[in-house]
This record gives C-alpha cells, sequence and structure tokens, in this order.
C-alpha cells in the first residue's frame, strides 16, 4: 500500500465519524472568528438555544473593519467613525463576552488579521485541523496544519459540534526546487504557480508546497505561499513540518509547553508526506525560472514577469479567455500590449494577511531605506498584520524608514487589502498592493489592483511606476 | 433551510468566467449582521451605473441597460447560467444569500470554486455542474429564446430543456438528502454527539497539548 500524504495524515487523525456516503464529521481543533462572517452564525446559534461544544477552541479578533489611523484607533472600539462598522465589531465583542470566548479585541496589542495572529501567538499549531469564516485560512497550513475557508453556516455548525461535514479532497503537490533569485521572494513564487495552474487549477485539491525551495523558506515566507493556494483554487494549501516550523513554534504564548512540547514535537515530526506517498497531480517549477510577478487584469492568474508586455486579446484562441483578456483590461485602463513597467500608480498598499509580517515589513523598509515616495504616488501605507508585528517593526526602527520615506505608518488591521474600513482606492486609481485578490472593486470602487511582493511594492512607490527591483 | 426538489423558471446569462464573490456581493454590503438585505445589492458593481452603499435606497438608482440581468426578457430570473470557476475567492456566504434573495433557485456552470459551491447547499440554492459543451449549448439556446425556461428535477437529477433534451448531473448524496427535506445539518450531526464525544476521548490521548487548558 502506498504511503500517506500529509493531508492524508492530518484528515485520517481528525475523522470523529466516517459516513456511508463518503463524508465524514471531520473534528475540529482551532476555530478563529472575525467580526464580517460570525455575527450571523451567533444569531443562528441564540435562536437554536445551542451553545459552543467547547469554547475554549475559539479565538477571535476584529480585522476586517477596523480603522487603521491611530486618530481613530485611539478610542477604541467607540472610535470607529462608520457606523455600520462599529456595531459589526461591538457584535463581536458581546457574542464573545457572552459565550467565553477569547477575543483580542480591537485595542488589545495581540489584536490583528486572523491569519496573522493565529501562527504568531501559537494559537495555530501543526497537526491541527483550523477553520475560520474566511478563505484565507489556508493561510495556516504552512503550519503543518490542515486550515481551511468556511462559509457562515459552517461556522455556526462548528461553533455548535466541533465538526465540519466534509468530504475528502485530492492531493497535489507543487514542487518547487532551487534557490530563488536575489529580489525574488515567495509571493512571486505563489504568483508564479497561480499564473502556471490558474484560479481554478487547485478547485478540489489540497496543495502540499514542497521541494527544496520551500524547505529552505522562512514560517513567514510559507504563510505567504499557503495564504494564496485559495487563488489557486484549493481550500487548502500546507507545508511539511520541519526544524524552521518547530522553531517558530516553540515558546509562543498556546504552543505547548514541557512535558506536551515533548510529546507534540514527537508527533510532529511525522508530519511530512510518506517517500512513497502517491499524490493525484504534481506540478514542478524550478525556482530559478521564477522572476519577480505583477499581476496586470483583475484575476491572479493574470500574472506576468515584470519584464512582460500586457497580453493582446487577439493573440488568444480561446473565446473566453479573449473575453476576459479585453474585459480585464479595459477595467484596467491598460493597452494591450503595453509594458508592465509603463504601469503609473496612485497608491501602494503595504499589508494584508498576505504581506504585513515582520519579514514583509523588513523587505519593504530595506528597499525605501534613504529614499523618498515619488510625488505622483499619492499615498503609500504600510499597515502591519498585528499589534505584535508593530512593535517588533517599531523595535527596529522600520516605522521610521516608512515615515522618512513619505509613507504611512497605521495600525494592525486587513485595510486595504478588501476595503472595507476608510482605506480604499478612487475609481480608476492603480495599486501595487500586496494583498492576495486583484478582482474588480476589491480595493474600492472602480479601483485597480496590482499584486506584487512586499519590496516591488516599495520600489514602486519611490518610482512612481513598476521597477524590477532586481535592478533598483 | 428551504428544500429543493423540481423547479422550473427563466434562465438568465452570467456569461464570464472568474465570477469571484466580491463581484457577487461587493464588501461594503458585507458590514450587516442580518442575513437577509443583500438581494437588491446582488452584482452592485455590475447592475448600477453608481457606487452602492449600505443604508442607501436601491429604488432609484440608475440601472446599467447593458448589464443582461436588467434586460426586460431576463426579469424573473431563477436558474443562473454560468461560466467556468463561478464564486471564487472569498468565503462570504453572503454571496448565495444574495442570490438567494434575488430569486436564483440553481446555478448552472462548467465548475465551481469549492466554498461558493457548499455554501450553495447550505441557503437551499442548487448548483450543478454541466460540461463546458452542455453549458454552451443552453447559452446559446438562451440567447434565441426569449423567455427561455429549464426544469430541473433534483430527485432524478435532470435538467430538461424546451426542446425536450434531457441532460443528466451528479450531486453528492448527503447534500442531495438534506436539500430534498431542507435538513438542518446541525441537529443532524447531534445525533452523532457520541461519536464525536468517544473521539475527543481518543484525540485527547494522541494529542494532549490541545486540551491543556
Amino acid at each position: 500500500m502506498a504511503g500517506k500524504t500529509l493531508y492524508d495524515k492530518l484528515w485520517d487523525s481528525h475523522i470523529a465519524s466516517q459516513r456511508d456516503d463518503g463524508s465524514v464529521l471531520l473534528y475540529i481543533d482551532r476555530h478563529i472568528v472575525h467580526e464580517v462572517t460570525s455575527p450571523q452564525a451567533f444569531e443562528g446559534l441564540r435562536i437554536a438555544g445551542r451553545k459552543p461544544w467547547r469554547a475554549e477552541t475559539v479565538i477571535a479578533t476584529p480585522d476586517h473593519n477596523v480603522p487603521t489611523t491611530t486618530k481613530e484607533r485611539l478610542s477604541g472600539v467607540e472610535g470607529i467613525e462608520d457606523p455600520v462598522s462599529q456595531i459589526q465589531v461591538k457584535t463581536l465583542d458581546s457574542n464573545c463576552d457572552e459565550l467565553g470566548i477569547t477575543e483580542f479585541k480591537i485595542n488589545d496589542p495581540r489584536q490583528g488579521i486572523v491569519h496573522v495572529v493565529g501562527p504568531e501567538t501559537g494559537a495555530c499549531l501543526p497537526g491541527m485541523t483550523i477553520v475560520c469564516g474566511d478563505s484565507h485560512t489556508s493561510t495556516n497550513g504552512a503550519m503543518g496544519a490542515l486550515a481551511m475557508g468556511i462559509g457562515t453556516s459552517e461556522v455556526e455548525h462548528v461553533l455548535a459540534t466541533q465538526c465540519l461535514i466534509s468530504k475528502k479532497m485530492k492531493n497535489m503537490l507543487v514542487k518547487v526546487d532551487g534557490d530563488l533569485g536575489k529580489g525574488v521572494t515567495p509571493k512571486d513564487v505563489v504568483l508564479a504557480v497561480i499564473g502556471k495552474i490558474g484560479t481554478a487549477g487547485g478547485t478540489g485539491y489540497a496543495i502540499e508546497f514542497g521541494g527544496s525551495t520551500f524547505r529552505n523558506m522562512s514560517m513567514e515566507g510559507r504563510l505567504t505561499v499557503c495564504n494564496m493556494a485559495i487563488e489557486a483554487g484549493a481550500r487548502a494549501g500546507m507545508v511539511a513540518v520541519d526544524d524552521i516550523t518547530l522553531e517558530y513554534v516553540k515558546g509562543r504564548t498556546f504552543a505547548p509547553k514541557g512535558e506536551h512540547w515533548d510529546l507534540a514535537e514527537k508527533a510532529w515530526r511525522n508530519l511530512v508526506s510518506d517517500d512513497d506517498a502517491v499524490f493525484d497531480k504534481v506540478i514542478e517549477i524550478n525556482a530559478e525560472d521564477i522572476e519577480p510577478q505583477v499581476t496586470w487584469g483583475t484575476s491572479p492568474e493574470m500574472v506576468l514577469p515584470v519584464h512582460g508586455n500586457v497580453p493582446d486579446p487577439l493573440a488568444e484562441n480561446d473565446s473566453s479567455k479573449k473575453a476576459a483578456i479585453e474585459r480585464a483590461l479595459q477595467y484596467m485602463g491598460l493597452n494591450a500590449g503595453q509594458s508592465i513597467k509603463d504601469i503609473k500608480l496612485d497608491r501602494v498598499f503595504i499589508g494584508s494577511c498576505t504581506n504585513s509580517r515582520i519579514e514583509d515589513l523588513r523587505a519593504a523598509a530595506a528597499v525605501v531605506k534613504g529614499k523618498k515616495k515619488a510625488d505622483s504616488v499619492r499615498e503609500a501605507i504600510v499597515v502591519p498584520g498585528s499589534g505584535a508585528v508593530k512593535v517588533q517593526a517599531e523595535k527596529e526602527g522600520l516605522h521610521e524608514i516608512f515615515t522618512a520615506a513619505g509613507m504611512e505608518w497605521r495600525e494592525p488591521g486587513c485595510s486595504m487589502c478588501l476595503a472595507m474600513n476608510a482605506d480604499k482606492l478612487e475609481q480608476g486609481e492603480h495599486c501595487a498592493s500586496t494583498s492576495n485578490r486583484n478582482f474588480e472593486g476589491r480595493q474600492g470602487f472602480g479601483g485597480r489592483t496590482h499584486l506584487v511582493s512586499p519590496a516591488m511594492a516599495a520600489a514602486a512607490a519611490i518610482a512612481g511606476h513598476f521597477v524590477d527591483v532586481r535592478e533598483f | 433551510m428551504k428544500s429543493f426538489t423540481t423547479h422550473s423558471g427563466i434562465v438568465g446569462p452570467m456569461d464570464r468566467v472568474n465570477v469571484d464573490t466580491d463581484l457577487i456581493i461587493p464588501k461594503q454590503f458585507l458590514k450587516s449582521i442580518q442575513r437577509s438585505g443583500f438581494g437588491p445589492n446582488l452584482f452592485d458593481e455590475l447592475r448600477y451605473l453608481d457606487k452602492g452603499e449600505p443604508g442607501k435606497p436601491n429604488e432609484g438608482r440608475p440601472l446599467n441597460p447593458e448589464f443582461p440581468l436588467n434586460f426586460p426578457r431576463y426579469q424573473n430570473t431563477s436558474v443562473l447560467l454560468a461560466r467556468d470557476n463561478f464564486g471564487c475567492g472569498s468565503s462570504r456566504e453572503h454571496a448565495p444569500w444574495a442570490l438567494d434573495e434575488f430569486g436564483i433557485r440553481s446555478i448552472i456552470a462548467p465548475s465551481f470554486a469549492d466554498i461558493f459551491y457548499n455554501n450553495c447547499f447550505k441557503n437551499g440554492i442548487l448548483p450543478i455542474v454541466l460540461s463546458a459543451e452542455d453549458v454552451d449549448t443552453l447559452f446559446k439556446e438562451m440567447y434565441d429564446n426569449e423567455g427561455y425556461q429549464l426544469t430541473i428535477d433534483l430527485p432524478e437529477q435532470t435538467i430538461t430543456a424546451p426542446s425536450g433534451k434531457v441532460y443528466m448531473f451528479e450531486v453528492d448524496a448527503f447534500r442531495k438528502h438534506c436539500l430534498l427535506n431542507g435538513l438542518d445539518d446541525i441537529e443532524l450531526t447531534l445525533q452523532e454527539a457520541d461519536s464525536i464525544k468517544a473521539f475527543e476521548e481518543k484525540h485527547k490521548n494522541a494529542a494532549p497539548w490541545l486540551f491543556a487548558s
């Protein structure tokens, strides 16, 4: 019999009930909750007279709606100027208070973007099953965990039963080997993967990112890669456990201690795909072939190396793809064949659950140090992923590098990734963004998003248009 | 939950690939703490010419005359015909809530994004996967025939076109059972509470650190 993949192992060890129709009750170890996708679930529980099965497995923090300006944050939840957002954050607070759920409230130093807070507090650990009413929950798979985004009905289901009704996905291995070139980052790797397999390439699969490139990657980098597994269509992305994982986890607030650590470490060492494991699909990429990436269109698969030219729809034979290119060019205000480097930027956003960790901010700061934001760039904001990231960045003086360059240093939250708070693009504006989605209207009505790495976004802020960070 | 057995209704188009849930319901409407009220803002950025905001009345907003679902012939659409990877992106269940409230009972496409597909079943909407070729045929027939309707039979797992042609579709047995009977799956799962508790004991032995307080 063939060996097991990492996903097989995580799946098999969490089956609470196997049903005849092939579905299972998958036991959930950690449930992360934010303000946007939870109110209707809590309300549903209340109406049905149900209680959380294990409230202690739930951790909550508001992130999508929170303002990021220090002025608005000073007076906490009462300071949220948008009354609708304020109600949503208050609703999360009252639901958590009522049910005894641990919540890092708006001005708690541990508050932040759910997928940054989970790993950095040790709330998300190797071997866990992790869910959150948020598609980017896949991020947490970087810990060697099975982490999936769910809908609000499922949030309610997991609260009430500690289980998710689930069917096993297929196994995909994305294998990248070799060393990344200077200036080429984990974000570029995952964008290149999405460019290769498409935004539906991973639909129905759990993706394991394997190969020497990921083995040599930091936890921050692996979190960035798994974050965007969902942009390749895969509900879950994951990386096997190794020394880098264990060193990252050890000592974190909710990580096991003492005897439990020894037991956990022993168990976690097994969280790798067996040598003879069989994957349903394998994608192989050579790391040396990956260059800094920039998206030009309205889907993450519309991505090119920075030296590329925007495609010409006339060169596309598939009618539905051709229509998609035409529509994207029109929405983005770009001409067929235009050089990526000629795209001028109005705003720059460095942040989001994809790229707001300390390593991301260091990479961006290294590029802008001693330089000035281009005058043509209206605004460049840097939004740390959590209170902890903010403290660390300030300790290293990164915030001063950004502000000296004319960029704004903000409070933690999702911010302009999805623009539910006041941070948004105006119609027609082009933004170099380190976030994960370039969908129409994502960063603001009529806004035009270009997804890039933190270093590339920083270089674009200085130059006023895209440049190859390797030549910068 | 609303049940689904059979349905006949007007077919309307969403003729583009990779329709994401941001497009289905833009983020500003996600600030609501209710489960309802999203229907008038379905496809808001395509449907209207101005920018929609929560709390802003939708009546009287300028409709986009080029958006097919605004055409008189597609009024009362209850079967949405779509392209590959429909519902990609965010896990927001507000997307099926908006579709449901708009009156969509079923969506037919060559493929769906996983989370969205799952969310539909939780809200009484039947997502149906047909081959790209069959979807092409349906698009063509719909465009050629005003008032084009399809009849969907979940127990038989068939779609019947006006021509009499019958398309078979696949659906997972458990989801079919829940949808046919409008079942609350939390109640069903809680019937297995003993299995969950037994698993929890086993899990506690294998991974005690997950149960340390």
